[in-house]
Formats: C-alpha cells, sequence, structure tokens
C-alpha cells in the first residue's frame, strides 16, 4: 500500500504521457485522476495507520548507488511528517486534477499536462517519504523539473519559456549548496542516511573542519548549506525571483506547485533535518532572520502589484517566511501546521483567482476587473474564505497556525525572536491589506472591463467549483481540526521521532504563555489592514493614486520588486553571457588557435595542401603511411634493446 | 566459455566484416545497399559478442579476465595479450553499443563512398575495442595511434565544408602527443624490459622517470580527454564530422584519454600523479567553467555540445585524481554515461541537420509542434546532460564530487558550479530550438522521427534511464576495479613515504 501511494501517480503520468496520443483526452484524464484520487485515499489511510500505532515504516525498494562506502538506496519512510505530507499532497494534488478538467478543457495538450501534473506528485512523494539525502535530492531536483516543465506548458509564449528556464537555474542555485551540503555530510559521517547522519550528530556537534580555505564549525556549515537549498525551493529573500515570474504557467499548477506544495519543500526538509538544525544556534538564527525579512518583504511588494496571480504568488513567499521564522525559534510543529493550513487556503485562492480569469476572458491584470461579485457568486464567497483564512481570522485555519508562529517568535525572548515578531505583526497587517485590495479591486466597485468581456462573465462549471468547495472546507476546519494534534499537548505522541527539539529550546511550549496583547495583536493588526484596504479601495479610491503620486520613489521600488530582477541581471546574466563570449573568441579563437594550431598551420601550409590531395580517399595511402609507423617502431626498439 | 578467445572475437569480427564489404563489386547502389547491411549486421554480431564478454565478466574480482596471450614479436618479448578488467570492461561495449546505433545514423545521409565510410567504421570499430583490451604496450600503442587513421578519413572525406582544416587540426594534435608518449613507450621497455601492462603497473619506477614519463603520456592523453587549453580541436572536428563521426569522436574517443590515466598515469606512475595533481585540477576546473561560459555563447549547436563535451569531461579528470573510490568509480561512470548522453545529443543534431541542412540554432524554432517524439527524445538527453537524478548523469556527476569534496572543497565548488552553467545552456539551447512559436516557413513541413530514427534513440534512451535509476548493475562490475586502483595508489604513496591522500574524517578536527 505504501509503495502504492508513491508510484501510482508515476504510473498515471507514464499512461498519459506515453499513450495519450492514443488513448484521448478522456482517458489520459481519468487515467491520470484516478489514479491520484486512489493514491490519495490510501494516504489518508495510510496517515492514520502511522499515527495510531507506533513505529515508522521503512520500505526499501532497490539499491540505487553503491560506491565504496557510499550506499544509496530507493526507499521510502512513513513516519507521521512524511505522511501528514504524503496526505496533504495527494489530497491537493487530485483536487487540482480535478479543477483541471474545467480549467484545461479548451487546452490542446490535455495529456501532456495531466502526465506533468502527476509526474510533480511523484516526484513531490518521492522527496517527502525519502530515508536519505540523496533521494531528497531526486524528488528535490525532480519537482523542478516538473515546475520547469509546466511553467513553460504554453511553449509558444517567449515569456514563459523565460519564466521556466529562470525557475530550473534560480533553484539550481539553492541546489548547488543543497549538494554541497550532502558531499559535506557524507565527508563527515560517512553515511548518507538520515537514521545514521542522525545519531551521530550530537557526537559531531562541536567539530570544525576546513572549507573553502576556511576553518568553519561542522555542523552550522552544513546547515546553511542545506538551508541555501531551502531557500532556493521555497523562494526566500534572495533567491525568490524566479517564484512570481512562475505565474506564467497555467493557474492549476500555480496552485499545486507554487503554493501548495513545492515550494513548501524546502520548509519540510528543515523540519525534516531538524535533528542537525537543533545543533546549530547560528543557523537557526540565519533562518529565522531571513524568514522573518521574507515574510515582511514579500509582502510589501504585494501591497502594490496589479497582476491578481502575482498578488498571491508574493503572499505565497510571505507566507513561507513565517514557516522559516517559526523553524528558526524551533517551532517546527507549529511551522508545519502553518504549511498544511497554508497548502489549503492558499491553493483556494489560486484556484479562485483561475476562476475568476477564466471568468474574465483570460484578464489577470485587476486594473480592468471589478463589479464581478454579483456574477460569479460561488467564486466570490469561496475567494473570500480564503482570504479571512490568509488573514488569519478566527475560526479559520490561519488564525490558529499564524498565531502560534508568531507568539512562539515572541516568547522565543531573544532579540532575534523579536525581530522575527515585529516583522511578522507587520507583515500580518500587510497580509491583510493586499488580500482585501484583492477582493475589493476584483469584484467589487464600477466595472473596469470592456461591454464584450462583462457580458461573457459566467460562473465556473462544477468541475471548478466542487474541488474548490473541499479545499475551503479545508481552509475552515484545518485549523480547528488539527490544532490540538499538531502542537497541542500531546504533540510530542503525535509527531514521534519525525521531529526533534533540544531540551532548551522551549519557544513553542512558551507560547501558550505569552501576554494577552500578544496573543491580540496579530488580529488588531489584520482588522486594520482590512479597514484601510476598505478606505482605500470602497470608500476613498481616489486616495491610492494620491500616496502613489506622492511617495513615488517607494511606489516604484516596491512595484518593481526591489529591483532585484535588475540586480540581477546587471551582476550575474549579462557578465556571464559576455564573459563566455569574450572566452570563446578571445581565449579559444585568438590566444589558443592562433598561437598553437593556426600558426602552426600557418607554417606548415604546403605540406597540408600536398597532404590534403590524401582527400582521394586511396586506402593503400593509409596503410602505407601506418607500415612506416609500424616499421619506424620495430628499428626503434632494435636500436634500444639489441637483439637478444 | 572460457575456452575460446572471445575478446579476440569481438575485436577482429568487425574487420573480417570490413573485408566482407572490401570484397563487395558491382553497380553502386547495390553495392551501398549490401555495405549498409554487412555492416549493420557485422556490427550487431559484435554487439552481441560484446554482452557475452560483460555475461561472462566475475565482478567480484580486480584482476584482468578472459585474459588471451600469444607471442607476437619474442625478440623483444612482446606479445599480444588481451584482456579485461572492471575499468574496460564497459567501454569495450560502449564501443560495441554505438556502431550499429553510427551505421543506422548514416543509412540514408551517406551517399558516396558507401562501401568505404562502411570499412572505415568497423575498422574502427576494432581498432576501439582493441585499444580498450590490449594489455600489452606496443599493441596498445598501435591500437590508439591507428584509431587516428579512419576518424581522419570520416572527417576528411564524408565531412562538411572546412573538413580540411578540421581534419588536419584534428590530427596534427593527436598526432604531437602520440610522438611523446611513443618516446615514453621505448623509455618503458627500456627501463623494465617489458611492455606487458599487468607486469608494468607492479614494476617501481624511480620518481624522476615517473615525471618525465607521466608527462610524456599525459601530452597524448590530455589531448585525447580534451583538457584545457588543448580543446579547440575538437569543436571543430565535431562541426565538420558527419553526424556518425561526432558520435564515435564523443562517445569513444574522447574515452581514450581518461582511460589512459586510469591505465597508466596512476597505476605505473603514482609518485608522478600525486605531484601533477594540481596541475590536472586547475587544468579540469578551467575547463569545466571556462568551456561552459563558452559554450554559452555557442549559435552552432554541434559547437555547443562540444564545448559541453570538454566541460563533462571535466569532471572526468577531476574524477580520476581525486584518487578515492567514488572520484575514479564516478569518472568511469560519467565516461560511460557522456558517451551515451553526447553520442545521443550528436544524433538529435543530426535529426535536424539531415533534414534542413543547417546546424545554426538560429535557423530552428519552435519544433516541438512538428516533432513531438522528436522533442521528448531531446529532453531526455538533455535532462541527462544537465545531470538530473534519475538519468546517467547524475551518478557520473554526483559519485565525482563526492570524491573530490574529500579531498579539495575548493575544487568540489568550482566544479559544482558548472552543474549550474550546464543547465543554463542546455536549457536554453533547447528552448531555442524546440519551443517558441514556429514561425520559420522552412520548417513548416518538417517531419518527426522515422522508424529508423526511433530504433536509434530508443535504446539511447533505455541506456539512460537504466543507468540511472539502476547504476548498480553497471558499478558492482567497476567498483572493486576501482577501490583497487586507489588502494595500490595509496600503497605505492606509503612506500615512498609520502602521505596517503586525504581521507574522510581527516578533515574534521575537533
Amino acid at each position: 500500500m505504501y509503495s502504492a501511494i508513491v508510484f501510482l501517480p508515476l504510473l498515471g503520468a507514464l499512461t498519459a504521457g506515453l499513450l495519450g496520443p492514443w488513448i484521448g483526452d478522456r482517458a489520459a484524464r481519468w487515467a491520470t485522476t484516478g489514479a491520484l484520487l486512489l493514491a490519495a485515499v490510501l494516504a489518508v489511510i495510510a496517515c492514520v495507520q502511522v499515527v495510531l500505532s507506533g513505529p515508522p515504516r521503512d520500505i526499501e525498494v532497490m539499491r540505487w548507488i553503491v560506491s565504496g562506502n557510499f550506499e544509496v538506496s530507493w526507499a521510502l519512510r512513513f513516519d507521521t511528517l512524511s505522511a501528514v505530507m504524503a496526505a496533504m499532497v495527494t489530497v491537493v494534488s487530485s483536487m487540482i486534477h480535478i479543477y483541471s478538467f474545467g480549467y484545461m478543457a479548451h487546452d490542446k495538450s490535455i495529456p501532456r499536462f495531466f502526465a506533468y501534473l502527476s509526474l510533480f506528485t511523484f516526484f513531490m512523494l518521492m522527496l517527502v517519504t525519502s530515508n536519505n539525502f540523496v533521494q531528497m535530492f531526486f524528488g528535490w531536483e525532480g519537482v523542478g523539473l516538473s515546475s520547469y516543465l509546466l511553467i513553460g506548458f504554453w511553449y509558444d509564449r517567449p515569456a514563459a519559456n523565460a519564466a521556466a528556464i529562470k525557475a530550473f537555474l534560480v533553484n539550481r542555485v539553492g541546489d548547488f549548496g543543497f549538494a554541497l551540503a550532502i558531499f559535506g555530510i557524507f565527508m563527515a559521517f560517512n553515511a548518507v542516511g538520515f537514521d545514521t547522519v542522525f545519531q551521530a550528530v550530537p557526537a559531531m556537534a562541536d567539530k570544525r573542519f576546513v572549507f573553502l580555505g576556511m576553518d568553519l564549525p561542522l555542523i552550522t556549515t552544513i546547515c546553511l548549506l542545506l538551508f541555501i537549498g531551502a531557500m532556493g525551493k521555497s523562494a526566500q529573500l534572495g533567491l525568490h525571483t524566479w517564484l512570481p515570474d512562475a505565474m506564467e504557467g497555467p493557474t492549476p499548477v500555480s496552485a499545486l506547485i507554487h503554493a501548495a506544495t513545492m515550494v513548501t519543500a524546502g520548509v519540510f526538509m528543515v523540519v525534516r533535518l531538524s535533528p542537525i538544525f537543533e545543533y546549530s544556534e547560528f543557523a537557526l538564527a540565519v533562518v529565522a532572520i531571513v524568514g522573518a525579512s521574507t515574510a515582511l518583504f514579500a509582502a510589501s511588494i504585494a501591497l502594490v502589484q496589479n497582476d491578481i496571480k502575482r498578488v498571491i504568488a508574493y503572499s505565497t513567499i510571505s507566507q513561507l517566511g513565517y514557516m522559516f521564522f517559526a523553524i528558526g525559534v524551533s517551532a517546527y510543529s507549529a511551522a508545519m501546521f502553518h504549511l498544511i493550513t497554508h497548502a489549503f487556503f492558499k491553493a483556494l485562492l489560486f484556484l479562485g483567482a483561475g476562476a475568476v480569469i477564466h471568468a474574465m476572458a483570460d484578464e489577470q491584470d485587476m486594473r480592468k476587473m471589478g463589479g464581478i461579485a454579483r456574477k460569479i457568486p460561488v467564486t466570490y464567497a469561496l475567494m473570500w474564505i480564503g482570504s479571512l483564512a490568509l488573514a488569519g481570522l478566527p475560526p479559520l485555519a490561519g488564525f490558529y497556525s499564524k498565531d502560534l508562529i508568531i507568539e512562539s517568535a515572541f516568547a522565543a525572548g531573544s532579540g532575534v525572536g523579536y525581530y522575527a515578531f515585529t516583522m511578522g505583526v507587520i507583515a500580518a497587517a500587510f497580509t491583510a491589506f493586499y488580500s482585501w485590495r484583492l477582493l475589493m479591486m476584483t469584484f467589487h466597485g464600477a466595472p473596469r472591463a470592456g461591454q464584450e468581456v462583462m457580458s461573457q462573465v459566467h460562473e465556473s462549471p462544477k468541475t471548478m467549483t466542487l474541488p474548490m468547495m473541499v479545499l475551503a472546507v479545508g481552509a475552515i476546519v484545518s485549523g480547528v481540526a488539527l490544532a490540538g494534534l499538531f502542537t497541542g499537548g500531546d504533540q510530542g505522541q503525535f509527531w514521534g521521532t519525525s521531529i526533534f527539539v533540544a531540551q532548551s529550546h522551549t519557544a513553542q511550549a512558551d507560547s501558550h504563555n505569552v501576554a494577552l496583547w500578544v496573543k491580540v495583536l496579530p488580529i488588531v493588526v489584520a482588522l486594520g489592514g482590512i479597514m484601510v484596504a476598505w478606505v482605500f479601495y470602497i470608500r476613498n479610491p481616489g486616495l491610492p493614486g494620491v500616496l502613489a503620486a506622492r511617495f513615488a520613489w517607494l511606489y516604484s521600488f516596491l512595484l518593481n520588486k526591489w529591483y532585484f530582477d535588475e540586480l540581477y541581471d546587471r551582476i550575474f546574466v549579462n557578465p556571464a553571457k559576455r564573459l563566455g563570449r569574450s572566452l570563446w573568441l578571445g581565449g579559444d579563437g585568438s590566444l589558443i588557435d592562433g598561437v598553437g594550431p593556426d600558426g602552426i598551420a600557418a607554417a606548415t601550409m604546403a605540406l597540408a595542401r600536398r597532404a590534403a590531395r590524401l582527400q582521394s580517399g586511396y586506402i593503400y595511402h593509409y596503410a602505407f603511411a601506418m607500415l612506416v609507423g609500424v616499421a619506424v617502431l620495430v628499428t626503434l626498439f632494435m636500436f634500444e634493446g639489441g637483439a637478444p | 566459455m572460457s575456452g575460446w578467445p572471445i575478446l579476440s572475437l569481438t575485436i577482429f569480427v568487425p574487420l573480417v566484416g570490413a573485408g566482407f564489404i572490401f570484397l563487395i563489386r558491382g553497380e553502386d547502389a547495390v553495392v551501398a545497399r549490401n555495405a549498409r547491411n554487412v555492416a549493420l549486421w557485422t556490427s550487431l554480431i559484435t554487439l552481441l559478442l560484446a554482452l557475452m564478454v560483460w555475461a561472462s565478466f566475475d565482478p567480484t574480482t580486480a584482476a584482468f579476465q578472459l585474459e588471451e596471450r600469444a607471442s607476437w614479436i619474442p625478440a623483444f618479448n612482446i606479445n599480444y595479450h588481451l584482456g579485461v578488467d572492471g575499468i574496460s570492461v564497459f567501454f569495450v561495449l560502449l564501443s560495441a553499443f554505438l556502431t550499429p546505433l553510427c551505421v543506422l545514423a548514416s543509412w540514408t545521409t551517406i551517399t558516396v563512398r558507401v562501401k568505404e565510410y562502411m570499412i572505415a567504421f568497423l575498422v574502427l570499430e576494432t581498432l576501439m575495442i582493441g585499444m580498450f583490451t590490449a594489455l600489452d604496450l606496443v599493441l596498445f600503442y598501435l591500437f590508439f595511434e591507428g584509431v587516428l587513421i579512419p576518424m581522419f578519413l570520416i572527417i576528411g572525406i564524408w565531412g562538411g565544408p572546412r573538413r580540411v582544416y578540421s581534419a588536419f587540426k584534428f590530427f596534427l594534435y593527436t598526432l604531437t602527443g602520440s610522438v611523446l608518449m611513443l618516446i615514453a613507450i621505448l623509455a618503458i621497455y627500456h627501463t623494465a624490459g617489458t611492455t606487458d601492462i599487468p607486469v608494468l603497473m607492479k614494476t617501481v619506477f624511480s620518481r624522476e622517470m615517473q615525471l618525465w614519463l607521466w608527462l610524456a603520456f599525459f601530452s597524448s592523453f590530455a589531448v585525447k580527454v580534451p583538457m584545457w587549453p588543448l580543446h579547440t580541436w575538437l569543436p571543430d572536428a565535431h562541426v565538420e564530422a558527419p553526424t556518425a563521426g561526432s558520435v564515435i569522436l564523443a562517445g569513444v574517443l574522447l574515452k581514450m584519454g581518461g582511460y589512459g590515466f586510469l591505465r597508466f598515469s596512476l597505476p605505473m606512475m603514482p609518485l608522478a600523479s600525486d605531484f601533477f595533481t594540481p596541475l590536472i585540477f586547475t587544468l579540469s576546473l578551467i575547463a569545466v567553467i571556462y568551456t561552459s561560459l563558452v559554450a554559452l555563447a555557442q549559435e552552432d549547436m554541434k559547437k555547443l555540445i562540444a564545448y559541453s563535451s570538454v566541460a563533462h569531461m571535466g569532471f572526468v579528470t577531476i574524477g580520476i585524481f581525486t584518487f578515492n573510490v567514488q572520484g575514479i568509480e564516478g569518472a568511469i561512470f560519467q565516461m560511460l554515461s557522456h558517451g551515451v548522453v553526447s553520442a545521443a545529443l550528436f544524433l538529435c543534431v543530426g535529426v535536424v541537420y539531415d533534414r534542413m541542412h543547417s546546424r545554426m540554432i538560429g535557423s530552428y524554432g519552435g519544433l516541438v509542434h512538428r516533432m513531438p517524439a522528436y522533442a521528448a527524445v531531446f529532453m531526455v538527453f538533455t535532462l541527462a546532460s544537465i545531470g538530473l537524478p534519475g538519468t546517467s548523469g547524475f551518478i557520473g556527476e554526483i559519485l565525482v564530487l563526492v570524491g573530490i569534496f574529500q579531498v579539495s572543497t575548493w575544487v568540489a565548488a568550482g566544479a559544482a558550479l558548472g552543474v549550474i552553467l550546464s543547465a543554463a545552456y542546455m536549457l536554453w539551447l533547447y528552448r531555442r530550438v524546440i519551443f517558441g512559436a514556429l514561425t520559420k516557413d522552412d520548417l513548416k513541413s518538417i517531419l518527426d522521427l522515422d522508424r529508423r530514427e526511433i530504433a536509434i534513440f530508443a535504446p539511447l534512451v533505455i541506456a539512460v534511464l537504466w543507468m540511472g535509476i539502476y547504476p548498480s548493475s553497471f558499478l558492482d562490475a567497476i567498483t572493486v576495479s576501482a577501490q583497487n586502483l586507489a588502494d595500490n595508489y595509496a600503497a605505492a604513496l606509503k612506500a615512498a613515504g609520502l602521505a596517503p591522500p586525504q581521507v574522510l574524517v581527516t578533515g574534521v578536527s575537533p
């Protein structure tokens, strides 16, 4: 059964991908979706089983790489952590498969789309169920590949192609860190299996090693390298530039990969590796600072974006930042809690945005929307649910998980904790503001679309609204339902050995005892954010324009996303291209060839011209040359060795 | 199976086939058809024999197996001595695997001098397999140099417009290195009194002599690999060579250098290898980064893949000179993987070249609209070239990197940087050729892969995935020999009073 959860999606993907042209769109859709629904059911059962009864299950599939001490197997591990992830991934993924029935109905390559979706799910499951670093890396790169393929799904569009390559390359930068970490782990521990490494970590906690000429603490260095990988995949500050561009892909993809599952892989990774991270205070502090800064930074950009999907994309980056700073204060289960609730409400928001885009004839610019609340009431209501959950208002899911994270940060009591707390609270206000800005610009006010578009606005088909409703249920109840299990008093029993927290790290336990104002503050600022959005976009719609003009530098700074893309183009992309060109023409062309072969060739031109006559292809010429060579050889031997 | 000389059969069956083709007479069209058929069947039989070599190979020992020995020039103690070990066995298989694909790939595209073309390829196969199985220095040298001749002809006669320049550049480069190697071989014979490779592996040369011998061999192997800055012959040779020529050149000929390092430099000149390791690392690292950047700037598909070959072979030389199991095994695996992947990539270029007669990236775009099967196949090999886990490229790269990280984190970090760049140039290539709108008029009627082409690519796709998902089939046979090589090397260094290569935990200080 456990193997089936992982391999059913692969089976579906292969069926649709390889047989697609022969079995047709319908069969391809059903093969993938059917396999995934089955996997989802099994995953939920497995999750319950694992949680109810004791030890993690390890299933070895077969050997993979064995070279000296370097031994890796294909293996599946089901403990609470991976079972929860597997259940979430398969459930969300199957909902999005169904949604795609309607959303992609008019696309011309349906089997390919569904094959990619299922393939992605397979890689994601391989990632979460891995019991060693190398297979995790396999899943890691595999989801990167599927993401690349799906972002570039509409390959006619230059922007989609560019975004796909950018996503792959920025992720590769992160993978660079991840890979180096794996090599370092093997060097230090002589193993790459989680169990072996985790057991050996305490003994290695104080060791140092020389890395790039620097004498560094071993565990901290490895953790930071791993975190670079996590930053790439989870689009944290500095390596975030690919995610907003990834919105060029079809919207179901944005919901599945770029909101609910793949981008949370970085968070999952650090949680999974908590037995290592717990031994490096410094690495944890870095995680917290990067996470908190990202939470605020991305939320600030989301304030002014006009593309409905980009707003949600920056919101995702911001929410991932929350998860990371939770990890930074050792509140792993809070991070996982937020990861799960976020998967529901963010997937819901994306699918809702997709429904809006669908209804508005593929328009994504919110400045050309407005006044469609009454025309698509179901979508409208669902978007409200998603936004309420995102803003963290009780009793929806986001309230439980986000509040817990903010309180834990405060309870950590350290400078880093207070920094994270401050950033988290400000970002919460921003979150509420941009969420309601999105709602109001999209649904309320006077219609800003053309007559033709407005007359066509329609509610989405059942295949689209139904999955959204399922996700909406999750967005409403997952907070209440899971709070006790994930983060309650018995959470130690629930997570078992899959999460490790050092004795001295008590931030999350202490979070229940923080002052009342700390608990209430996030809700107050969220309500404040909503109020401001209401004033700006309903009460006094002229105000945003005035402010934008007044603070033009700030506005364009945010609108241009802090100029990260421009910066990277200038310091990495363009120099690399120029360098490549000059090395080729200057290095290879002028220097090496000019001095070397061409110089010699020029000197021996006459010879070459004569030899070129060999082109006639007479075999005996060459046979003759070869014989001469043998003769010379034998002669030389005679001189050297003398006849015996 | 020990009764009959299977290695000799594998070597000489292609030569016999070539003899048959030589005897074919008659009308041009008939001759061409018969020559193709004979070549294909001969190469398939050879492949079968090579598979039998693999099947009868015992992976539990590092000793040479399936040995054959006959007196050849008794006056000088030179023998016809063959055998395979874990280092060479898969190169035999690789050569035998690629040759039938080359014959198939040339089925319709070669229309002039078909007979001579097929003879050249079969002779080439004999020489390649002979080179990888020879256990006598003189025999090895003959095969090693002999390979040059058919390759020179293939580029020079059936190549593109600048074939003469390219063929000579190729010839000059490789020959210069060989002359020095020949002198080194003479010196070895003079000192040790034998040219038998297994005996020489146990012979200890003085340090002084090792250094000179090493440099002489290096001059030949470094050109073949090719290592920076001796690589400029490669892009030119590839660009002008016919598709099948590029396949063999990238698939097998480049491996002769890496094989040479493993067979001669490490076991026979361990002290010199130790001494020159920094040089190798420097040149390899430059190769990885420099040629990756250069590949980014290419407008010619074949040139781009040629430069990527130089970068990938940089990993190989890094791996060999880590002197540990992972590095050496990774290097061997990387060579095998590159043999399959680069061969496949050149075949991919060949497919569109046959249709449009252009290698320029700018001539294409949006091919996926007309050629979905081709796009899928090309994607598989692009990903393998990038080293995506699950493909053969990943296994070689990660083992090399694991190996080098234990020796030098600087080199490891630099090489890992090359992995990022490889993704950049390959995806950029793929995007410009395959994706985008189909706007060019002459592409609007281009046809997808036909049955012959599918027959060429199917085995390659299977090989890439097999090697990526279950590499143990291959690693199991390699590992003992790699371990043995690393152990002998460490022992030799220790005997000379040098520090053994840095391993594992020593890098971690309390």
